[in-house]
């Protein structure tokens, strides 16, 4: 606060008053100025001390091998991403509510939705959500609004907490969230089990693919069950699974939805997170979120604008597609950084070196007594895996040999006691998932006389 | 000059970033039914892509670049010392689902920060999960919606807004189910205490308030707003977006509030990103304590348990889980469900933690009184030209009218313009919508009496152009890349994408 005592004095006499209490009289004198229980001010050198042993108490992806994914995921974070976020322009500003001064951010979302629809094989993209999570459930919302049906048919194997999500944003809206079974181990019946709950009051199917078990399915006949029952088919992609993997567009998708952290960002305990949607053209008004468009002024120059705000709530209030104002734009700035510098070939590249490990690591593992991988046909880079011992007892003897392990699915759903889900991406080395293999089968040796 | 699209800078075979060879086997690929063919990026060098990106930064402006009084926004300063402490390891490489045993540190900060925020607001059940904003109003009024279901009170379907109120308070109500009812403000700017009395009633659920309200000012019957609609059984939500104003001063608990949301973002200092990241963590009355989304972050030693959702945690408690560790809670009893994945923006949260650390509670109160001086000063500065359509004193921000000088045919928008011009971030235009031709000036307590003369200056010489001549004005800006942009015609023929 860089305002001196006298500059203080000054202001105050400008203003007409003897003190600052002069100008906050309407509150109530029994409430003012309550008495603050906070910790004592630090310098930035004694916070920085503090905050260092806080960061120091985590267990971080620096120092241990990280296999768990689940949602989050520890991929390798470009230099020159880093380094360009840090631009304060870009990091420091608003909303770009005034294009003139805000050509940066909005020339970065329109390159951003560019690539996303491609990616996706979409025709539109909104400049983010806040996350993967609330991306599929307002993309539910927009299928509630198109087909004006209030009931959502879900997979099972969306990731848990996208499910709860869902149900939380669906619930106050009267709409009712159908989910199939999570399918079992090794079969393939969630496809069948949504196709059957699929009827003419189905707003939409949604599902996850790769899904949240890793696994990478066949959607023809699921999008064309879809529509036949006039729904809407939503598609819940990792992007990088997507410099391999077939795009929801060409699954046929009506709306692709996403978590877009592996384009740039970094694990950060969960957030802040990148939603991505995207969706056909004759849906764009019916879009949450900021949308960028092209535009030109008065001398032909091309710029960017914020368009079809019509949509959003400064605008439409009580009729708003959403309520979302501030969304995940720098999020989005530094997933068009990290796509243009890998391009096509560097994506794909990425997502070959996920493949390929996760493969070698899950072949490794089956080969260790007491472990199965368990077949539920491709997979990207995450599979799961039988323990001969609780997953959250494998995981704490992991820690002794600096590996964080998989994601325990005992409570995912029947069937799926003592299975780990675990996550291979292109950050984890040959020697790390040898040094795996070795700690999975002295956990099996140590305690496997217990059980 | 303006900056070539990615796609216009492409050539094929460029790579900007290269990935080590692999080092394990190749393995079997997918079958082709599931592999993609097609896939359109730009190919540029890292050298390109970073010039790309800095040119495009050199064409945007932030609280870094100048002064930016964008009412409602809370445009601070953002410190330095939170982007370094933000990007260290032992916050930025570490995984949600890591156990709970590991992430020790990262739970103790989330456990401190919701203390913390509670303590300020004097509302002690506290949430960090939602993302931003409107994420945070979302969650709140889910809770009061859970609340009165829990009660059995299912008649209470609609929700009063001032007329005065962002747009994303309606906006949450319709998401929540609710229908929305306008309340007008009095001719002092405040509620109008007889259309509330007149409105609120058994099919209440709640009164959404932001104070100081988007006027910039005090409500005047703060306590009997609060008294009306408790009486009736109805909740007070508050829209934390003007926080700054009270910190240190009044505690929104002592309002008579019973559910608020806060903007990290705004008050405590985390930047704005161009359009988030944000944080909008709510902070409610104990008895609201029951509704709060799943997880919360607790202490083993107040009943958290922790790692207890069927493998949520990815790990056992273990010895090391002794009663002063900390946990994430996933027993709240009539919990709305998770409103995002993971436990909120994590990265934000550490950021408004070290902020509020610094200042502690003296420091935070001078926040308080420095954003009212601030915005009074230049509030008595600027009434010679423009109209102050509540002339009494206002709080962090205050609402201009540009009345005057549309009678000389020169808009809000012009003047907004012409401010870039001489080197400002122009206020909030056209909002509150109660306000002809309105403009809404936020300084913050981060800017020196220098910079609120020099501002006022350009406002008054602005005025001045505008009686003298006013081409000038509507012709702005004249000193950006780009002159003004026809966002009718954008909008008729929607280009989304190259």
């Amino acid at each position: 606060m860089p305002n001196t005592d006298q500059d203080r004095q000054l202001m105050l006499r400008t203003i007409g008053v003897e003190s600052l209490d002069d100008l906050i009289q309407v509150i109530p004198a029994q409430v003012r100025y309550p008495r603050l229980d906070l910790p004592e001010p630090l310098t930035e050198m004694e916070l920085m001390a503090e905050l260092r042993s806080m960061a120091e108490e985590n267990t971080d992806a620096e120092h241990f091998s990280y296999f768990l994914g689940a949602g989050s995921y520890h991929h390798h974070v470009p230099a020159a991403v880093s380094q360009l976020l840090l631009r304060s322009e870009l990091y420091t500003a608003y909303t770009p509510y005034q294009p003139e001064i805000s050509q940066g951010t909005l020339q970065a979302a329109f390159e951003f939705q560019s690539m996303i629809c491609s990616l996706m094989g979409m025709e539109v993209s909104n400049a983010s959500m806040y996350d993967g999570a609330t991306a599929m459930a307002e993309a539910a919302l927009m299928a509630v609004a198109a087909t004006r049906r209030d009931k959502v048919v879900v997979s099972g194997r969306v990731h848990p907490q996208y499910m709860s999500v869902l149900n939380s944003y669906m619930s106050s809206r009267g709409v009712k969230v159908v989910a199939s079974s999570v399918g079992c181990r090794d079969g393939m019946v969630v496809e069948d089990d949504l196709a059957a709950l699929l009827a003419s009051d189905s707003a939409c199917c949604i599902v996850q693919q790769p899904d949240f078990l890793g696994g990478v399915r066949d959607l023809s006949r699921l999008a064309d069950r879809t529509h036949e029952v006039g729904a809407l088919f939503i598609i819940s992609a990792d992007p990088i699974s997507l410099g391999m993997l077939k795009s929801p567009g060409e699954w046929g998708a009506d709306i692709a939805v996403g978590e877009g952290q592996g384009l740039g960002a970094p694990m950060s305990y969960g957030g802040p997170y990148l939603g991505l949607l995207a969706t056909r053209e004759r849906l764009v008004r019916l879009m949450p979120g900021r949308l960028v468009g092209e535009a030109y002024d008065h001398r032909g120059r091309r710029g960017f604008v914020l368009t079809l705000q019509a949509r959003e709530q400064h605008i439409r209030r009580e009729k708003a597609t959403s309520n979302i104002c501030t969304s995940e734009q720098l999020l989005a700035t530094g997933a068009a950084i990290y796509l243009a510098l890998l391009g096509p070939g560097g994506l794909r590249q990425v997502a070959k070196l996920c493949y390929d490990k996760a493969h070698h690591a899950a072949s490794r593992i089956a080969s260790v007594d007491g472990y199965q991988i368990v077949d539920a046909g491709p997979f990207f880079n995450e599979f799961v895996v039988h323990c001969p011992l609780p997953p959250a007892e494998v995981n704490q003897l992991l820690l002794e040999d600096k590996i964080v392990g998989g994601y325990d699915l005992s409570g995912f759903g029947p069937g799926f006691e003592d299975c780990m889900l675990l996550c291979a991406t292109e950050t984890n080395t040959a020697t790390q998932i040898d040094a795996l293999v070795g700690a999975l089968a002295k956990a099996a040796a140590t305690t496997g006389g217990t059980r | 000059m303006t900056e070539p699209l990615l796609s216009e800078l492409k050539r094929s075979g460029r790579v900007g970033h290269a990935l080590p060879a692999g080092d394990v086997p190749e393995a079997e690929q997918l079958p082709e039914g599931l592999r993609r063919e097609r896939l359109d990026l730009p190919e540029l060098s890292e050298s390109q892509v970073v010039r790309h990106f800095v040119h495009l930064s050199s064409m945007n402006y932030g609280v870094d670049t100048g002064f930016y009084p964008l009412g409602s926004c809370t445009m601070k300063y953002n410190p330095k010392f939170s982007e370094e402490i933000a990007r260290w390891p032992g916050f930025a490489a570490i995984h949600p689902f890591q156990p709970e045993k590991t992430a020790q540190g990262a739970l103790r900060l989330m456990y401190e920060l919701q203390r913390l925020l509670g303590e300020i607001t004097g509302l002690p059940a506290v949430t960090l999960q939602p993302s931003a904003g409107a994420h945070g109003e979302l969650t709140g009024m889910l809770m009061v919606r859970a609340y009165h279901q829990h009660r059995g009170d299912r008649k209470r379907t609609k929700v009063l807004i001032p007329d005065s109120a962002h747009g994303t308070n309606p906006a949450t109500a319709t998401m929540c189910g609710y229908s929305t009812v306008p309340l007008k403000s009095d001719n002092r700017g405040n509620v109008d205490l007889e259309a509330l009395r007149a409105l609120v009633d058994e099919e209440t659920a709640a009164l959404m308030l932001t104070m100081p309200n988007t006027l910039g000012l005090f409500d005047e019957h703060m306590l009997e707003i609060a008294e009306i609609v408790h009486s009736a059984g109805a909740l007070l939500y508050g829209d934390g977006a003007n926080l700054n104003a009270l910190l240190g001063i009044a505690k929104p608990a002592d309002l008579g509030f019973d559910v608020l949301h806060i903007n990290l973002h705004k008050t405590f200092a985390t930047p704005h990103g161009g359009g988030g990241p944000g944080a909008g963590p709510v902070a409610a009355r104990e008895f609201m304590a029951a509704y709060l989304p799943v997880p919360v972050v607790k202490r083993r030693d107040e009943g958290g348990r922790g790692d207890a959702r069927g493998g949520e945690g990815g790990g056992a408690p273990g010895p090391a889980a002794d009663l002063g560790s900390y946990c994430l809670s996933w027993e709240v009893p009539h919990t709305i469900g998770q409103v995002r994945s993971f436990y909120g923006s994590f990265g934000v949260l550490v950021r408004a933690y070290a902020y509020i650390r610094a200042l502690g509670a003296d420091g935070l109160r001078k926040v308080g009184e420095n954003a009212i001086l601030n915005a009074n000063y230049l509030r008595v500065r600027l009434q010679q030209a423009y109209e102050v359509p509540y002339p009494r004193p206002c709080m962090h921000e205050f609402v201009l009218s540009g009345r005057r000088q549309k009678a000389v045919g020169v808009r809000t928008l012009d003047i907004a313009k012409r401010l870039i011009d001489f080197g400002y971030h122009p206020p909030t235009v056209y909002f509150p919508l109660i306000v002809e031709e309105a403009m809404m000036v936020e300084p913050t307590e981060t800017e020196s009496k220098e910079t609120l003369d020099a501002f006022a200056d350009a406002m008054l010489a602005i005025a001045r152009e505008a009686e003298e001549k006013p081409e000038v004005v509507r012709e702005a800006p004249v000193t950006t890349v780009i002159g003004r942009l026809d966002e009718a015609a954008a909008a008729r023929q929607p280009k989304l994408h190259w």
